[in-house]
């Protein structure tokens, strides 16, 4: 496009704006900003109630502390974020190769019909609420699990249940980068006598790499602050995970396990929970969206 | 030139509508008082039905009642978010600024799986199985099996209360899943036959007459029953409070006496509590 | 010769492996879902039933229905759209319309609803709490889990609402200024309009991501099973519903089957009625040029 919008539809300098113009401008202006507004309102709000315990706790605490025992004022959230990161990276190195896997299937293996109703699946699964993925990992994936290892409660079933939730987000992503490809690029490799899955491997996805890893950050996003499906089949015990099989509590869950029955420094180090978990997504949003803006340069 | 306007006129228009609406279904509902209560998960139930016997006596009036734990019962009667807390425990010395008014007596017991052997654990046994030290079904006379040591998270009063009788503290306990409510905890018991958990003992009675697959253990040899909390003679009982900030005045004084009175006898009974009256 | 027909031999081995291995994966998938689907089916199937969706809970929702939480549900997603609708699409036009991308305001306001996206679910509850509950003395209502729900509903409607208004040609524009039609009225009687099937769709999918918010609302607009009275009135959401029942209520695991299918299914029908809205836009877009 030559002209920005913003020159074609003002009239030329000439006309003066009509009243009525510069009102809607400014409702609207008012609206984003509301919105935009909201952000720094949240972040306000949530590091307000966690700064008693920020006061009364020094920063270190919070990782070196013996134990998370908030009624003997031991607060170590060391054993959550590590929950957290084991629960999230499990279910990524699950998804990611399924999520790209179901993403070329749709754009290369399946005829059109089949990609068609793929799709639609794979959007639907990404459409079943987070506490039905619970309650269903809760009723069925539990017992399973506990038959091959007491108590079944535990990290494997998390990641599962997690890689079930982002698989979506990554095939839907992976899928849109695939079709961004150019088609003189496959044209070009299917002249040159390239096999499917060299094309694939040699072309396709070195041109789709960063949006497909914009999505896997997204993916990784939504792992790490998902919180009834994980709180719901994990079993929630503080510790440091030893093996798949051992419970653990990642930050989200915490926040709900305790939040209702929390007051003082319990309360605000449960916002700080929170606050740990909103700066880790928006590192990694900023990421996302920087790999997102240097694909299209 | 004035469909912005318009359309905004229209949306608050509609918006006005709606709030007003909401409004005159209120009175229609006619909930014109309202009372909140909120805190322990073991006395909610209770406090439930009481609310809508209660109701049924005064029909301008809502009573909400809203879980958290006894921690969130406190907190929410001092800053005045709820009219009336429920704290399923006596009120410690640094909460004496509240006013407390039992309603009944409960008792904390052990449950396991119904289909486990074990049919009584002494205090060392429990303190070893809690602690991890022991490990196996086996080592209290029961079958080869891990043992699933089903412990409460922070802030609940069954938790405190258990931690008192095994002279035990928190960071103590080797637990494989950590539960919020009484509920879950019989759930989980229910699910798993090597858990061991403890809850009210009213919410397990209750539990064990709808056929819930749990037992309850004795403690110190004392069956783990309304009757032997009503008589005083099982070890781990507790008062069931209503709490509030001030002397309760009005329509809150006029439930907490309800509460009280004869007139709910059958439901605490309902729920297997004891009435205080009796005790 | 031999050599380049060994060369070939492996790749077409190799393709021949990639293909079955990605099939499979499709297949895997496939079955995960269907497990999940039959699992629903199997458990709700029986207990579903018209008085299910009419009567209220009894007996923490073992018997009874989930009556007051369709109420509660539906009054909760009213409040959230009314509160993020008119905002979002005020937001999606000032960023289509009236600023460049790149300038400061329309800059900061799209990185902060970027940021907004990502927050996670049980931050937003824990500044409903904060703010909504406890700081505008809300306590535990509808209003305020509709107004947290409304914070979480906002990225959605707007980035959808503005692609649809920047896929609107920009020979309307240029038409629209031509007739000397001020910018304002171009806005509401032409663009809006010709953006409106983008707009439902996006406000369709909005409510889908409402009905299935747990974790902000747990906070927010309470536990309470019954029909609720008014808006300042704690409501139960039919996720918390199904929550409540699978975690805290032993023998609660068919009515939370069907619960869950209830869900499942108004979701599905939501997602294809904005699925039809997005293909009957994209369709009149391709006959309009």
């Amino acid at each position: 496009m030559i002209w920005s919008k913003h020159s074609i539809s003002s009239p030329s300098a000439s006309a003066e704006p009509a009243p009525v113009d510069k009102l809607v401008l400014w409702l609207l202006r008012g609206g984003a900003g509301i919105a935009a507004a909201l952000v720094l309102l949240i972040l306000l709000f949530v590091t307000v109630e966690s700064w008693p315990a920020l006061r009364h706790i020094s920063v270190e605490r919070f990782l070196t502390d013996p134990s998370w025992n908030p009624g003997e004022s031991k607060y170590n959230l060391a054993p959550m974020l590590s929950g957290t990161l084991y629960a999230a990276g499990g279910a990524l190195l699950l998804a990611t190769p399924l999520g790209i896997a179901s993403a070329l299937f749709i754009a290369y293996y399946a005829s059109p019909r089949t990609a068609g109703i793929y799709r639609r699946l794979i959007e639907l699964l990404a459409g079943i609420p987070s506490v039905v993925y619970g309650f269903w990992g809760l009723t069925t994936l539990v017992p399973l699990i506990n038959q091959l290892h007491p108590p079944g409660a535990s990290l494997l079933a998390g990641i599962l249940v997690l890689t079930l939730m982002i698989l979506p987000t990554i095939t839907l992503t992976a899928h849109a980068a695939l079709l961004a490809v150019p088609g003189e690029y496959l044209r070009g490799a299917a002249a040159l006598g390239m096999s499917r899955w060299g094309m694939i491997h040699g072309v396709a996805l070195p041109a789709s790499k960063t949006g497909i890893v914009a999505g896997i950050m997204l993916a990784t996003g939504r792992a790490i602050g998902e919180t009834m499906a994980v709180l719901m089949v994990t079993g929630n015990v503080v510790r440091h995970a030893d093996s798949l099989f051992d419970p653990v509590r990642t930050l989200a869950a915490n926040i709900v396990l305790e939040m209702a029955y929390a007051m003082n420094d319990h309360r605000a180090a449960l916002f700080v929970s929170g606050l740990t978990l909103m700066l880790l997504v928006m590192v990694l949003s900023g990421v996302a969206g920087w790999l997102g803006r240097t694909r299209h340069v | 030139m004035k469909p912005a306007l318009t359309l905004i006129m229209r949306y608050m228009l509609f918006a006005i509508a709606l709030l007003l609406g909401s409004g005159w279904s209120l009175s229609g509902n006619a909930a014109s008082q309202k009372l909140i209560l909120t805190g322990a998960s073991t006395i909610a139930p209770l406090a439930g039905e009481i609310a809508r016997r209660f109701e049924s006596l005064h029909p301008s009036l809502r009573v909400d009642v809203q879980t958290g734990g006894s921690a969130r019962g406190i907190s929410d009667a001092r800053n005045g978010i709820a009219s009336i807390g429920m704290v399923s425990r006596t009120l410690k010395p640094e909460e004496n600024d509240l006013h407390a008014h039992t309603i009944a007596w409960d008792g904390v017991g052990i449950i396991l799986h119904a289909n486990n052997q074990v049919t009584a654990l002494s205090q060392q046994q429990m303190i070893g199985i809690y602690t991890g030290n022991i490990v196996n079904w086996k080592a209290v006379g029961g079958q080869d099996a891990p043992i699933t040591v089903v412990n409460k998270a922070e802030g609940r009063s069954t938790l405190e209360l258990f931690l008192n009788y095994l002279k035990l503290k928190n960071s103590d306990i080797k637990p494989h899943v950590i539960i919020g409510d009484n509920a879950q905890g019989v759930k989980t018991v229910a699910g798993n036959p090597n858990a061991i958990s403890y809850v009210s003992i009213g919410a397990a009675e209750y539990e064990i007459t709808r056929g819930t697959a749990i037992k309850l253990l004795p403690l110190d040899g004392v069956a783990a029953s309304v009757v032997n909390v009503r008589n005083g003679t099982f070890p781990l009982s507790r008062p069931l409070n209503l709490v509030t900030r001030g002397a309760p005045q009005g329509l809150i004084r006029d439930f907490i006496e309800f509460a009280r009175s004869e007139q709910v006898h059958d439901l605490v009974e309902a729920q297997y509590f004891v009435p205080i009256s009796v005790r | 010769m031999s050599e380049t027909v060994s060369v070939k031999l492996i790749h077409a081995h190799r393709d021949r492996f990639a293909q079955l291995t990605i099939c499979f994966v499709a297949f895997l998938v496939c079955a995960a879902f269907v497990w999940i689907v039959s699992d629903l089916v199997r458990g709700g199937w029986a207990h579903l039933s018209w008085d299910f969706l009419v009567d209220s809970p009894r007996d923490a929702g073992r018997a009874g229905g989930i009556g007051p939480i369709l109420v509660s549900t539906a009054l909760i997603l009213l409040i959230a759209l009314m509160a993020a609708l008119p905002l979002g699409w005020m937001t999606a036009a000032l960023l289509a319309e009236y600023v460049s991308a790149s300038g400061g305001f329309g800059y900061a306001v799209r990185y902060s609803l970027q940021v907004l996206a990502g927050v996670p679910s049980i931050v937003f509850g824990l500044f409903g709490n904060a703010f909504f509950s406890i700081y505008l003395g809300m306590g535990f209502s509808i209003l305020s889990g509709g107004l947290t729900l409304a914070c979480m509903l906002l990225p959605i409607l707007v980035s959808t609402a503005e692609s649809g208004l920047r896929a609107v040609p920009d020979a309307y524009r240029l038409s629209a200024a031509a007739l000397g039609m001020s910018r304002a009225t171009t806005l509401f009687r032409l663009l809006l309009p010709a953006a409106a099937p983008a707009l439902a769709a996006g406000l369709l999918l909005g409510i889908g991501r409402a009905m299935a918010e747990t974790a902000a609302l747990l906070f927010t607009s309470g536990y309470v099973d019954r029909m609720p009275g008014s808006l300042l009135d704690s409501g139960r959401s039919l996720a918390i519903h199904i929550f409540d029942l699978s975690m805290n209520v032993s023998g609660g695991d068919a009515p939370a089957h069907a619960s869950a299918l209830v869900l499942i299914v108004a979701l599905l029908l939501i997602n294809m009625v904005a699925m039809w809205f997005t293909i009957g836009w994209q369709r009149r877009r391709i006959v309009s040029e």
